[in-house]
Formats: structure tokens, sequence, C-alpha cells
């Protein structure tokens, strides 16, 4: 091929860094977005791709590193500033709001009015509201409010208030995960024209099917760094795969050479998993969990792992299908759930499992109080609450520099989820389930959690536990299930684990 | 659920006001048919329009999801003040405008604890509500001030046989409503209350709003004051006393929801104050106990409530989210 001239690139990263409380998310992240042509974006999550949207955006700033827009220094202040410059986002989460009109939400900021009168120019804005509508193909009044709008046709509003703000780069961040087939195809025949008039596009997206065809270039993002860029004419899918998750497992999990346990699937199950679907989440899910063992579960973003997670353990209603643990139906509602022990840790652990400004010992014991309890008045066995800290914080080596009485607020994330985890240690929970346990923990404390999963499987525990992470998963599971949109599409026992296998049923067919 | 009961219930939800105000005046109709006698339906209105006109106020706040609790005690500072000026020989004229402009410094000072100290709104009005108060009790010396019949003779002016608190409503009720429908400023203060944070992004000036909101509150607050003043044509110690509670009632009455967001000044918060004040008329008329009287209108403002918190639920249960594409529409 003749090597065409190198244009100016639109966009230049320059050894970006950022860390967050010493974990660091992007390491020298280098590349550059040429004009007029389709960029794609892919990692795992978490491998820094929000993070880096976010410093372009100007709501983060960079610990080290520049951008570089059209050849001068751009370091936005502000999302006021990005938009000044000419970059727009669409993003995942639609920014609409539901209670103004189409031609509302377009023009937000940018009334049309009566010449000196601050009056609103009502022919004008929805005159304008039509012609961006008319843009992204879409047939609806520009009166209308978006509330009454479908996710698509939102996606479509978004879209053409990117449009109208007159950007010269428009970040796409998963716009087509709400969408349906049919919606996606026009999606991108819409994406083509915008580009043809000369728009530069940044498409981030877990489909890489989609990314390799409509886009021209691509960067691949691994743990925070780019792991590989170039023209997607040079990538297929299994490459790119290769690339967001190439890593030597005996890196991450160099204790994972344990004596293979038992296997565990004999014997009647500890959670029987039969059939369970709610409109819009769940589609006819059905699986099976042993004693002592740990299931993980696979999938992208908004696969319904978490939604899952919330039925089991009774915080969300679900219209068909059954659970039973060791063979009895659950009753409806977490508090009997708890009490059958089950135990959940969410997926956001500083609002939803931690009392951040209560203490260590008080947080430790919050769980299991009623077992503390004395006599008939009530009254809590104080001692006895004070030995179970000591036990409990040894088990789980809480930093021994912290004092009980230290509020959770001031521990690091590792030890934050160090103490969740030991709180449930005191009731000895027959199923737990873990949402992102390791989420944002640096690799030191990840090590002693593994750990500690490990060992209450051991003693007989179910454990089932998500993961974005797919070492994680890989090193610490017995048997792995994968979801993508709403169904179960992959039931991996170890033996046949590998990351390909997951990302291949992961991802949106 | 079948998909058609929601969509009733929801129209029902979204008219409570309108409702209710029906059935109110049907009720009070049957039992003392006087009460619909035209002549008292505009010594309702008369009697509405102090109220109205703190709701128009308040209506600015409430969209942006906050509240405005001082908005009485804001009324009986600028009482205070006048009285004295007054007795002291201050024409009408002279007099008045000065308590729309302690109602816009209040305001002022509500909006610097919100939006630059980030206290919560609740809690910052709650604290000027109670401040204002004593500082009004400080400036009138704790005494009913009488004032000259200049004032109470404003009271019952007509123009062009329309009396005059009315033509003040009228005509703040028709700017108002125009600015929260038809200006930027207005539909920017819906989107801050609906999603601040998207608003933020979106590059909308968010304080600066939100303190324009609350001086537009104590502004209202001062000249529903006015209104109040003239009618009475006297500052008492208790002046002003439960006009947040009537205006936030009406404001909620006429279809703005306290979670922000949603708000309505024509008809909505004018016919809330209607709707509140016909309740007291009503009472009034047909000899019921005065001490039943807070009863029987808490009931009915927390019946208002209620339809809004409802609403809410079903249209958040109407759009759950959902994470499968969704069913093909069929054409």
């Amino acid at each position: 091929m003749d090597p065409a001239p190198i244009p100016t690139p639109l966009l230049r990263f320059e050894g970006i860094d950022k860390a967050f409380d010493g974990v660091k998310v992007l390491r020298s992240v280098s590349f550059d977005i040429l004009p007029g042509r389709t960029l794609g974006l892919v990692g795992e999550n978490g491998a820094g791709k929000s993070t880096l949207m976010n410093i372009l955006g100007g709501n983060l700033r960079p610990d080290a590193g520049r951008m570089v827009w059209a050849q001068s220094p751009y370091s936005p202040q502000s999302p006021a500033d990005a938009a000044r410059t000419g970059i727009a986002f669409v993003h995942q989460e639609l920014n609409l709001f539901p209670n103004l009109s189409i031609a509302e939400n377009l023009s937000l900021t940018r009334f049309p009015t009566h010449g000196p009168f601050p009056w609103i120019d009502r022919k004008a804005l929805h005159h304008r509201a039509r012609e961006l509508l008319g843009r992204v193909g879409l047939d609806a009044p520009p009166e209308m409010p978006v509330e009454r709008l479908s996710a698509g046709e939102r996606q479509l509003v978004e879209l053409a208030a990117a449009l109208g703000t007159q950007a010269q780069l428009l970040i796409l961040d998963e716009p087509t995960t709400s969408l349906s087939a049919r919606e996606i195809g026009r999606f991108f025949e819409l994406l083509a024209r915008l580009r043809s008039d000369g728009l530069t596009l940044l498409f981030i997206s877990h489909a890489l099917a989609d990314v390799l065809r409509h886009c021209d270039d691509i960067v691949v993002l691994r743990d925070g760094a780019v792991a590989a860029a170039g023209r997607v004419t040079d990538f297929d899918v299994p490459k790119v795969v290769q690339r967001m998750v190439g890593r030597d497992l005996a890196q991450i999990f160099p204790q994972s050479r344990r004596s293979p346990t038992s296997p565990h699937p004999s014997g009647p199950p500890l959670l029987d998993v039969r059939h369970l679907s709610q409109p819009g989440i769940l589609d006819d899910i059905s699986f099976q969990l042993h004693h002592g063992e740990i299931l993980g579960l696979a999938g992208l973003m908004g696969a319904g792992r978490s939604e899952l997670a919330r039925i089991l353990f009774g915080l969300d209603p679900c219209r068909n299908g059954v659970v039973l643990l060791n063979g009895i139906p659950l009753p409806s509602g977490p508090r009997q759930r708890l009490k059958a022990g089950m135990a959940f840790l969410t997926e956001d652990r500083r609002t939803d499992g931690l009392c951040l400004e209560a203490s260590i010992a008080d947080n430790l014991t919050l769980v299991g109080l009623r077992r503390f309890v004395r006599n008939a008045l009530g009254w809590l066995n104080r001692p006895g609450l004070a030995d179970t800290v000591r036990t409990l914080r040894g088990a789980v080596r809480v930093t021994p520099s912290a004092r009980d009485s230290q509020p959770v607020r001031t521990l690091s994330g590792g030890n934050q989820q160090k103490v969740i985890l030991a709180k449930w240690l005191v009731t000895q929970p027959r199923l737990l389930i873990l949402d992102e346990p390791t989420r944002g923990i640096d690799i030191g404390a990840k090590f002693e959690i593994y750990q500690l999963i490990r060992q209450l499987a051991d003693d007989g525990a179910g454990i089932l536990i998500i993961s974005s992470e797919l070492e994680e998963l890989i090193g610490l599971c017995d048997r792995a299930l994968v979801m993508a949109r709403g169904r179960l599409r992959d039931n991996i026992p170890r033996a046949e684990f590998s990351q390909e296998r997951i990302l291949q049923a992961a991802l949106p067919a | 659920m079948k998909p058609q009961a929601p969509r009733v219930l929801l129209l029902a939800l979204e008219h409570s006001g309108a409702l209710l105000f029906a059935v109110i005046l049907v009720t009070f109709g049957i039992l003392q048919p006087r009460f619909l006698a035209p002549e008292n339906l505009v010594n309702i209105l008369l009697q509405s329009s102090a109220t109205a006109i703190v709701a128009i106020g308040m209506t600015f706040v409430l969209v942006t999801a906050g509240v405005d609790l001082s908005v009485g005690a804001l009324m009986f500072i600028g009482a205070s003040i006048a009285g004295r000026m007054a007795l002291a020989g201050g024409s009408p004229l002279l007099v008045l405008p000065w308590m729309v402009g302690v109602g816009v410094i209040g305001g002022a000072l509500n909006a610097l604890l919100v939006t630059r100290l980030g206290i919560l709104a609740f809690i910052a009005t709650l604290g000027t509500l109670n401040a204002g108060r004593g500082l009004g009790l400080w400036i009138s010396q704790t005494r009913a001030m009488n004032l000259p019949d200049s004032f109470a003779r404003l009271g019952a002016e007509r123009w062009l046989g329309i009396p005059l608190p009315l033509l003040v409503l009228g005509i703040l009720t028709a700017i108002a409503h125009g600015v929260l429908q038809q200006t930027p400023f207005g539909r920017q203060l819906l989107a801050m209350g609906q999603n601040p944070e998207a608003a933020r992004k979106a590059g909308i000036p968010v304080r600066r709003h939100l303190a324009a909101a609350y001086m537009i509150s104590g502004g209202c607050a001062g000249l529903g004051g006015v209104v109040a003043l003239t009618q009475l044509g006297a500052v008492s110690p208790r002046f002003g006393e439960f006009y947040e509670f009537d205006a936030i009632t009406a404001a909620v009455l006429g279809g703005t929801s306290l979670f922000g967001g949603r708000g309505n000044i024509f008809p909505g918060a004018l016919l809330g104050a209607v709707l509140v004040k016909s309740i007291f008329n009503g009472l009034v008329m047909l000899q019921a106990d005065p001490y039943l009287f807070p009863m029987i209108t808490s009931v009915i403002i927390f019946i208002a409530v209620l339809f809004d918190s409802l609403r809410r639920t079903w249209i958040a249960r109407l759009r759950t989210r959902t994470v499968l594409p969704p069913p093909a529409p069929s054409v």
C-alpha cells in the first residue's frame, strides 16, 4: 500500500499518567487521533478508558503528560472547556433531561431568543431541533418530552445534541449497548455519514467486531497502558482479544499453584437456581452451586450480573423462577436470606457495605450483633465483642497500625474490603455472593482477599463471585458462568478456562 | 399488572390538584350553597392572593429540588420595617418597596448559605426562618402596629374595576409563568432540578441560577407581604406565620414536585393557593371548630404530597432499567 502522508493529528495524548489513592490507572498513555477518521478504543473494564475520557473531557486532571489539540496545548479545566474546544461526548449513561422537550434538550445552553429579550424563540428552537433530528434520522416532534422516547431514540437525541455543539471530535462511549440490532445497523450508517461530513470520531466499545468493521484505527488499552495501536486492517478479533488480556497468569497468581481441591460437583447442590426470569433484566437463568465451590460470574458491564446477584439476595423482585438453598425454596426478602445463611457484598462497598463513619470494631460486629446480646434486657456483651474483633482482625490482617475505634473511612480500599469480608465471618455464611470484591484494590491486598475467599470455601461455604477481571476469575474460581444481555451464555469448568473463551461468550454476538 | 392501569392512574396523579379542587368546591357547595356565590368566590381570590404570590416564588426554588422555609419570616421583617417607617410618617409608595427589597436580600442570604457554604436548603432556610422571626420581633419591639388608613385603602383600591391585589397577582403570574416556561433561565432551572450533575456537565451556571431562584423566592415573599399588609392594615408579631407551609402546599397541589424538575405556575401554583384558601373559607362558612382547621388542612396536604411521591414511584416503575433489547416495534 502506498504510504499516504501522515496528517497532523487532531488530538494527541502524550505520556498521560493518572493514579487514584496510589493505584495507577493510566501509565504513560500516548496516541494520536487523526482528523476525519474513526478511532476505536478498546480494553477490558478497568483498563483506564473511562479515566482517559474524563481527562479529555475536563472532569479530571492528569498527574503527568499533556494533550495537544490541533498543534496547540490543550488542558481543559472543566467540561465547558472541552465543549468550547470542539469535543462532544455521547455518554453510555444518557445525560438528557427527561422532563424537558427534545428541542429544549438540544439547545439547553444555547437557546435562541427574540433579539435582546430573554424570551425563547420557539420557532427557531424547533427549527434547529428539526434540522438536528433530521441529521440523525429521528422522526419525532421537537416539542415531545424526552421521557416519552425509547432508549434508542434517546441515544439519537444525545447524538443530535453533540452534533448541535459544532464539535469536531465526537466521543461515543458504548453508544450501542441499549440499542437493538436493527438500530445498531442504522446507527453505524449514521456515523459513516457524519464522518464523511468531516467529523472525527472516537468510538469506545466492547463490540470488537463492530469496532473492526466500522473504525479506521484502533488503540488497545490494558492496565492503563497502550497495549497495541494501528490500523484496523492489521487486526482481527482474536488478535485484539489477545492484546486486551494478553498477560502471563503466573505473574498475578503466583500462589494459585495450590493443591488441586477435590472436584466439588457431587452431592446435592448448595444453591439451585431454576429458570429465573425478570423482563428486561434476566432471561431464563439456571445454574447450581455446590458446597466448597467458588463459582465465577463473568460478563461485560450491563450484562445483568449485578442484577442477578441482587435478585438472588432478594433485593429486587423476580417474576419467574425459583431459588433453592439446600433444597429448600427461599422466601422473599433479604432478611430471610441472611437467616438462611446467605451473605452479599455489593459492588459499591463505600455506600452499601460499610458504615464509613463508624469504627472498625463497630463495622466488624455489625452483622452478628445479635450473637453478642448478653441478657434479657438486650445489653451487649462488650468483652465478648472485643475478643471477636481481635480474632477477626487477626484472621483478615487489617492493617495493624489502625486502632479498633478508628473510623472505617480512614482505611484504604483494600483494608475496607477486608473489614467487610471479616464481618461476615462472624455469621459463617453458607453462601457468599461477592460483587467485584477486589475493585480498586492494590495487588497485595488482593492476594489476602483471595486467600480469605478460598479459606471460606474450604470451610464448606459456596461462593458466587462477580468480577470483571478475567485473570481473577481464572485464577480463583473452580468454574465460571458467562452472562451477556441477561442470558447465561457459557458454563466453563476450570480445566477449560481461557480468557478467549470467556470473552467470546461475553461479547455481544 | 395490566399495561392500561398505570396510564389511567398516572393521568389522575398528574392532575391530582385539579381533582382535589373539584372535590373541595363541590363538597362545600353542597354543604353551604352560599360558598359558591360570586361575591364569596371573589373573596376567596382576594384571600388567596398573598399566598399565591409567595407560592409563585416558592415554585422557582422547589423546581431545583430545594425549599425555602424562610418566606414567612422575610414577610415579617419587611412588614416590621415598613410598620416603623409608616408610623414615622412614611407614605405607602415610599415604604412598601422596601419590603420587596428586604425579601430579595433575605433570599440572597439563603442563596449564599445554600450555594457557597453547601448547607442543605432545608436546614439553611429553617435557620433564616428562626433568625428572621427574631429579627422581626426586635425591629417591631414585639408590638402590634396599626398602620395609617392610606395603607389599608391601597388594599381595597380598584383599577379598572379589578381589586389591586388581584391585579398585582395577575401581572406577577404572567411574568413568572413566562420566565419559567419561556426563558432559557426557566428551562435550565428545570433541568437542574431533574439532574444537577448532568446540568453541570452541560455547562449550565448551576450556582448562579440557584442563587437567582432563592432571590426570586425572597422577592415574591416581600411582595406577598405587601399585599397581606395592605389587606390587614396592621403588623402583628404573628404576621407571616405559616406562609411557608401554605406556599409549599399550594405549589405541590399545583403539580410542582418536591423532588425537583417539575413545576407549574399557571394554573398550578395559583390553583393550589386558591384551593388552600377555599378550604379555609369553606370551613369558616360552615362555622367549623377553628381548632380543627389545622388538622383538616394538614390531612389534605398529606394527601397531596402522597400523590406526589406515588407519581414518582409509578413513573420510576414504568421506566425500570432494562439490559435486554426492547421488543421490536410493531409497525
